[in-house]
């Protein structure tokens, strides 16, 4: 296929959408969130509930993770954006009725009714997405994941085209090192900076690899993208293979995900039918090629180097840097690696152009940034906003605020690498930065909001703990140190632990930061770092008073 | 002591369905080396569990030490030598989960069937595992039963599951 046919054939798909006898469109959302609340059998119900009533000019489309998975399962009517929540296969038939028949929604099942004085009709009224600004969640929602011809008409490819047809690799990069977008995995590296660092290093063969290894536990981003959009991120790996000269790719899903494998392997095969994908793409003489690598559940895996082991088919144990896997990578060769968040970035900034992208967000970080909201929040679930949300939004404005009568007391970001950030920081800025400052760090978007029944200790014990399951064990301050932590963390817990046990504990996370390997035993102490920081009384209230002689033997 | 013995009865049965798909599944990688972890994917889905003999089979066609084999299996969480129980039941124990009190489901089971986490009851009925997260956290506590997730669910929830998936059990 060449560039003229892809036109045609994109051209033929909006001329069809355009002219289909379809009236409305339902969109159920089948986002993993929801398919654990019974979306399937809603699904079915629909259909049924759709034939049943002759209501053949209706279109029923599966989609991705929608946002708020608390209020689940979701339906979405369009025209008008109307959402409905809690569906199941009895409430179905009077949603159907009430939207389509009477064409009067019913306000008992708005999406956030019970807490609305007045429901909105049209979702995207509704303070919870007026908030957010979707940029790679964008179609998540509203496309089929499993059908190309529908990414075809949300822009989809087109990206993909203009890189390939109207810009050289170089012209590539500078568009996104413009658009300043930094790496949503955690480390928050700038992403062209990278690309360059990967460009620059002369080789006939070099990788792509899309880190969907997701090993925070309490976040799910990467998993929705996966499963709601995965053409999005194929598009982001092949654009950047275009742009680094490589033409082989992989993307490593975490084992835990058996959907998003199977979605991403479809949208492969499509891709590659389509002639977006393989061999002489589009008609050029660029081919790119991408393979799932399946992650056997090790955290330690999304750290650069053991990912590589990992794919190399090997124990993940990471190694020594440098050499970076921009040098040295995948079987020795130059490596890009990527965050799926950051690799469904591209195709936005190569389409609407970097400046548009680095105008959104702060100073210093760009763009927006994903957040699974978890924890005792009223509407977990996804979210997008732009960079420099306070957490005050994101808690009470977008989530909806605390569980039942309960008091916001922490929000933790970063995982077992992050820390808490108290409630007197309620109006921090969310952004590399800031969250730095406090002690925490943006990490890869989960957001865990904890109420006055946490308890702070054990949240430190309960990360370490983590942490000990799961450390490589290839580096001893890692291995060995994460282990005295937890004991004595263990011990503060069970109020048997006196001051000097605090101080060793402070002593000990020193060491294993500056010593370890990787990033998992470099950044191990920092729930614990940033819970003695924020909440110390809490470790101060358990403390027992030392006795003279365990005095005189640590001296 | 595995080591040794290593490629003493590394052979399987070859009119064995899973054997079959195995060799396929290998064939299809060009019994590569790089291709372990897939392959020992394929063969913990179609066995439930690895165990030593199928460990020590992939060992000889792939042409691999079977330390670098039993390495590898024993790095992962996900890969187990011993069966996992007829019923399997995971409890998420990731940050969100246990913030929403997945320890309470932990030791509610326990208290009910003895069972503690990656142990099988003694009729091999039920077996209870934890993971560290299945990206449900927002509908924590999840518990995948029998590959199901549940969402939100109470201690008591998760032993009339537990008993019904017993029951169910007896009757069949
Ligand atoms: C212990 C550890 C775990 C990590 N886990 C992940 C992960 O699950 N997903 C991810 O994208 N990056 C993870 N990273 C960061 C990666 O090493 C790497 O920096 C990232 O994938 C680069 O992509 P980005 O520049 O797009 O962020 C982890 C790092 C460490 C040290
Ligand atoms: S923490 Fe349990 S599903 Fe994520």
């Amino acid at each position: 296929m060449n560039r003229v046919d892809f036109k045609n054939i994109i051209h033929a798909e909006e001329l069809k959408a355009k002219n289909a006898p379809t009236k409305h469109k339902i969109f159920v959302c089948c986002g993993a969130g929801c398919i654990s609340s019974g979306a399937d059998n809603v699904m079915k119900k629909l259909q049924e509930e759709i034939k049943n009533r002759g209501l053949e000019d209706i279109e029923v489309v599966p989609t991705g993770c929608m946002g708020p998975c608390n209020q689940g399962p979701l339906v979405k009517f369009k025209p008008g954006n109307t959402v409905y929540q809690k569906i199941d296969c009895v409430n179905i038939g009077e949603v159907v009725k009430s939207q389509i028949v009477d064409k009067k929604p019913l306000e008992d099942l708005l999406l956030f009714s019970e807490h609305r004085e007045k429901p909105f009709v049209n979702a995207e009224e509704d303070p919870y997405f007026k908030k957010q600004l979707k940029i790679a969640l964008k179609d998540c929602g509203d496309v089929h994941p499993e059908k190309i011809e529908d990414y075809l008409l949300h822009d989809g490819y087109k990206a993909l085209d203009k890189a390939l047809f109207e810009m050289s690799p170089e012209d590539v990069i500078s568009e996104i090192k413009q658009s300043r977008l930094r790496g949503r995995g955690g480390a928050g590296y700038p992403t062209g900076l990278k690309w360059e660092t990967v460009y620059r290093h002369v080789n006939d063969q070099k990788y792509i690899i899309c880190n969907g290894d997701e090993g925070d536990p309490g976040a799910f981003m990467d998993r929705s993208v996966l499963e709601g959009n995965p053409h999005r991120i194929l598009e982001g790996m092949t654009i950047a293979g275009y742009a680094v000269g490589a033409n082989k790719g992989y993307a490593y899903i975490r084992g835990e995900y058996p959907l998003a494998i199977k979605r991403f392997e479809a949208a492969i095969k499509a891709a590659k039918k389509l002639g977006v994908l393989g061999k002489n793409i589009l008609g050029t003489n660029f081919s790119f090629d991408v393979e799932v690598r399946i992650g056997a559940g090790a955290f330690v895996c999304g750290e650069e180097t053991a990912l590589i082991a990992s794919i190399e088919g090997r124990r993940g144990t990471p190694s020594p840097r440098p050499p970076y896997p921009a040098e040295s990578g995948l079987w020795g060769k130059p490596t890009l690696i990527n965050n799926v968040e950051t690799m469904a970035s591209i195709a936005p900034i190569i389409l609407k152009g970097g400046e548009w992208y680095s105008e959104i967000g702060t100073a210093k970080s760009a763009g927006t940034k994903v957040f699974a909201l978890a924890g005792k929040i009223n509407y977990a679930g996804l979210i997008e906003v732009p960079m420099g949300t306070t957490l005050r939004e994101i808690v009470f404005d977008i989530g909806g605020g605390i569980q039942g009568d309960g008091q916001f007391k922490a929000a933790q970001t970063g995982g077992p690498s992050g820390g808490c950030i108290p409630a007197e920081h309620l109006d921090v800025k969310m952004d590399y930065e800031e969250l730095m400052k406090l002690g925490s760090i943006m990490g890869s978007g989960g957001l865990i909001v904890m109420d006055e029944n946490s308890d702070m200790v054990d949240v430190a014990r309960f990360f370490m703990e983590f942490c000990v399951d799961e450390s490589c064990g290839k580096c001893v301050p890692c291995r060995v140190g994460t282990k005295m932590m937890h004991d004595l963390l263990q011990k503060v817990c069970e109020n048997k632990a006196t001051q000097l046990d605090i101080e060793r504990l402070e002593e000990l996370a020193v060491y294993v930061k500056e010593c370890s390997l990787c990033g998992l035993g470099g950044s191990a102490p920092n729930p614990l770092l940033s819970t003695l920081r924020h909440f110390r009384h809490e470790y101060d209230t358990r403390v027992q008073p030392v006795r003279k002689s365990e005095n005189l033997v640590h001296q | 002591m595995i080591v040794r013995n290593s490629l003493q009865d590394a052979d399987l049965p070859q009119d064995d369905p899973r054997v079959k798909q195995l060799n396929v599944k290998m064939k299809k990688e060009g019994y590569k080396p790089d291709a372990l972890i897939e392959i020992l994917h394929n063969a913990q889905n179609s066995y439930g569990y690895l165990p030593i003999n199928v460990l020590r089979y992939i060992a000889k066609v792939l042409r691999l030490p079977p330390s670098r084999v039993f390495g590898t299996v024993s790095f992962y969480h996900f890969f187990s030598m011993k069966s996992k129980g007829e019923h399997t039941c995971l409890v998420c124990t990731g940050t969100a989960c246990y913030v929403k009190g997945a320890q309470k489901l932990l030791d509610k089971v326990e208290e009910k069937f003895g069972l503690k986490q990656g142990q099988v009851t003694q009729d091999g009925k039920i077996g209870l595992q934890a993971a560290r997260c299945i990206g449900a956290c927002g509908l924590a506590p999840a518990v995948i039963l029998d590959d199901e997730v549940q969402a939100k669910v109470s201690p008591e929830d998760l032993i009339s599951k537990l008993t019904s998936k017993l029951e169910t059990h007896e009757q069949g």
